[in-house]
């Protein structure tokens, strides 16, 4: 079973991301639990629904106000990048968490490699399914990148400059780069 | 000037660290070639033609004394003892190993400095007008707006792998030094008839393969606003910017494809969701990182100096540089001094370690320990007692920095051009230096008066030659270099009355060999046909193109039909 990164750790996985092949309908769906296209969830939803175990992933051209409705009644939703280079899935997952309510599991999908993980995780991701000839060991380190950041995002909506220890200038004290010194 | 404190430092040796890893995991062949691409772009690492470049974020062109004496030091210890000033207020080093680049970030975060996003798709370095803060003209300083934006876009999560590279300006003064509309984003730091401090809001200007002069989407948005606005701007961006063709991948295509109204609605739609939330400004930062750039302790001067005056009338030659690289200062007593890194025979914005060290040197002697680098590709001193400026010239002179051509033909703006950079269809510096010396008559330099010849080795327009009086753009024709040549451009400063305004070409490309006379006869041309007092642009508004053109390409059909 494929191992992916889940809520800091590394768990084994069996969701199965159902996608078309170019051009073409989706035919029958596999047993167990799926991930299919929003295009699939729209069009058969109540079907779906029925048959259960159904996660939905957006591409980056899907619009997640579509999935809004459905929301109360999904356990997963994935976000697809197609290629790593491709950012419009982080504010596809922005969008899905601090617009339209999502907080069940939120997950990566595709092109998902180490270095991206850090900045995936602020926007709202919580579960990584990193590309599988890439270390998942790497990508759970890359989760601590960075102890701090300066602008709000999902993990964090208060940016930097809200906090109240920002010091202001006279208390940095003087060293060699006080450029303003008595002339 | 800001300093950091604690989240910046710990964000920039984090920064480090993670890049460090990167490289080591590269080295190792764990990561590909393109997979690495774009996280050395986000750390400034081109791969070049002779070695990888490294481009060093100057914010808003702003440097302390420490700080310009390490980039001497790694200019002598990493390079070839010198480095490059771009048109982005950055540094460029043409000569650095790729394994020594991790060293340099540390070298460079030990300065606080870094190369955090000066290239890749993402939120390049915030530029800003050379003269913030000592301006006469100046409505509001865009320092620490141009700051605020600097940390909010670092590391930005939702914004690092945007449809392709994201450039904003801030420029608060009545000229505009920071050729605004041409950005992404073109910010004016200004206030309202209520005396209300604010930003006009600009989207889609930009260079390029498709030069485009920004729309204003907001003519004034309250200062607490300009996070969230400038968020959701790059929200619509980063959703329905093409991704599907690098070269129609800017804000400006998708401004002008959808056009600029329903782009604003667009934004004005997303804007409302965020509007008013945590990330609204506060006075308090405002007034914090405002106070990161307070005016130093000016001595209480008179404006006139009665040695300065009696060398000024002595000197024609310290007369002469007087008159075009020191600028008026909101400070009696006080003046700004431009020095020039156009002396011909050195490319256009290079500087070698010495001359930086010998410029931190005259900033804390001269002035209060600090330097600003211009988008022309000079360097500044923001400070300098009106009773120094005669030693400062003679020292600046001894090391070549005091050729007085600031805002003349022969400061030219070039890109590092195909002796360098492997984007490149043509080389630039060899046009600049060829044209500089064919004008090397400073009388005559002088007497032609202000023209800014901008050269760009290739359409990405580094070189900036959509906005040159005169532009020189470097195209490649059945693997030839040959050169294109426009009229009429203006990048928003007083040199071009204010306007800002793409350079329309003249006609077919010429070879390399015929640069100088090309440009020869466009002067030959005004020196002719102008006013009194009138400048170049002035007279391309006037005239037209068509006795420029009339004339330089005369010659040229006489030949034909000679040959015919």
């Amino acid at each position: 079973m494929p191992e992916i990164i889940r809520k800091g750790a590394v768990v084994q996985d069996d969701w199965q991301v159902v996608r078309p092949e170019a051009g073409q309908a989706i035919g029958a769906l596999p047993p167990g639990r799926i991930i299919v296209p929003l295009s699939l969830w729209l069009a058969q939803a109540e079907a779906l629904l029925a048959r259960g175990n159904v996660g939905v992933w957006l591409a980056g051209t899907d619009d997640p106000a579509q999935l809004a409705p459905w929301l109360e009644r999904l356990s997963l939703v994935a976000v697809d990048f197609p290629k790593f280079t491709d950012g419009r899935g982080f504010s596809i997952a922005y969008l899905l968490r601090s617009r339209f309510g999502w907080r069940g599991e939120l997950r990566a999908i595709g092109d998902v490699l180490p270095d991206q993980v850090f900045y995936m995780q602020r926007v709202g991701f919580d579960a990584f399914a990193v590309r599988a000839d890439r270390s998942v060991a790497t990508a759970l380190r890359a989760l601590k990148t960075f102890s701090d950041a300066y602008q709000g995002s999902w993990d964090n909506a208060v940016p930097a400059f809200r906090r109240a220890d920002r010091p202001w200038p006279e208390s940095l004290g003087q060293d060699s780069l006080k450029t303003r010194q008595q002339a | 000037m800001y300093r950091y404190d604690t989240i910046d430092r710990t964000l920039v040796n984090e920064r480090v660290e993670q890049y460090r890893d990167q490289l080591a995991r590269h080295l190792a062949g764990e990561l590909s070639d393109d997979e690495f691409r774009p996280l050395r772009l986000q750390n400034g690492l081109y791969i070049q033609r002779h070695a990888p470049m490294l481009r060093v974020a100057i914010p808003y062109g702003l440097l302390s004394a420490t700080q310009l004496r390490m980039l001497a030091h790694i200019a002598r210890k990493y390079d070839r003892g010198f480095g490059h000033f771009t048109t982005r207020q950055n540094i460029q080093y043409n000569w650095p190993k790729l394994e020594d680049s991790a060293d340099i970030l540390a070298d460079l975060a030990s300065v606080e400095m870094h190369a955090i996003q000066t290239s890749g798709n993402c939120v390049r370095n915030i530029t800003s007008d050379e003269f913030a803060g000592i301006a006469p003209d100046e409505i509001v300083d865009p320092r620490p707006l141009a700051e605020i934006l600097r940390q909010w876009s670092t590391f930005h999560p939702e914004f690092a792998f945007l449809p392709r590279k994201f450039k904003i300006a801030v420029n608060g003064a009545a000229e505009d030094r920071a050729a605004t509309a041409f950005h992404d984003i073109g910010l004016y730091v200004l206030r309202n008839i209520e005396g209300e401090l604010g930003v006009r809001v600009l989207v889609g200007g930009g260079m390029g393969r498709t030069p485009i002069i920004g729309h204003v989407i907001r003519d004034f948005l309250p200062w607490k606003h300009a996070l969230t606005y400038v968020e959701a701007i790059l929200r619509v961006y980063n959703r329905y910017g093409r991704r599907d063709n690098m070269y129609k991948a800017r804000i400006k295509i998708l401004v002008k494809a959808i056009g600029p109204e329903e782009f604003t609605r667009q934004v004005e739609e997303e804007w409302v969701e965020v509007k008013d939330g945590p990330g609204t400004l506060t006075r308090e930062e405002l007034d914090r990182v405002s106070a990161y750039f307070p005016p130093p302790d000016y001595e209480s001067l008179p404006d006139v100096d009665a040695d300065h005056e009696r060398l000024l009338a002595e000197n024609a030659a310290f007369a002469r540089w007087v008159g075009r690289s020191v600028r008026p200062h909101r400070v009696a007593g006080y003046r700004s001094v431009v020095l020039s890194l156009k002396k011909t025979g050195v490319p256009p914005g290079d500087a070698t370690a010495e001359q930086m060290e010998a410029v931190a040197d005259w900033s804390e002697r001269f002035g209060f320990g600090e330097i600003r680098v211009s988008h022309e590709q000079n360097l500044i001193l923001s400070d300098v007692r009106i009773r120094d400026l005669h030693a400062l010239w003679l020292e600046a002179k001894a090391v070549g920095l005091a050729t007085p051509n600031i805002g003349l033909i022969t400061d030219i703006i070039a890109c590092p051009g195909g002796d360098f950079c492997s984007l490149a269809n043509a080389k630039s510096i060899p046009i600049a230096e060829a044209i500089q010396r064919r004008f090397d008559d400073l009388d005559y330099i002088h007497d032609i008066g202000e023209l800014n010849i901008n050269i760009s080795g290739c359409m990405n327009s580094c070189g900036h030659h959509h906005a040159g009086h005169i532009g020189i753009l470097g195209v490649d024709k059945d693997g030839e270099e040959w050169y294109q040549v426009s009229l009429g451009g203006a990048d928003g400063s007083a040199a071009g009355r204010g306007r800002s305004a793409i350079g329309k070409v003249i006609g077919p490309s010429f070879k390399a060999d015929d640069m100088p006379d090309v440009i020869s006869k466009l002067v030959d041309t005004f020196v002719e046909l102008r006013d009194e007092g009138e400048r170049f642009i002035d007279a391309v508004d006037r005239l037209g193109p068509a006795p420029f053109k009339a004339r330089v390409y005369a010659s040229k059909h006489e030949k034909e039909a000679l040959d015919a």
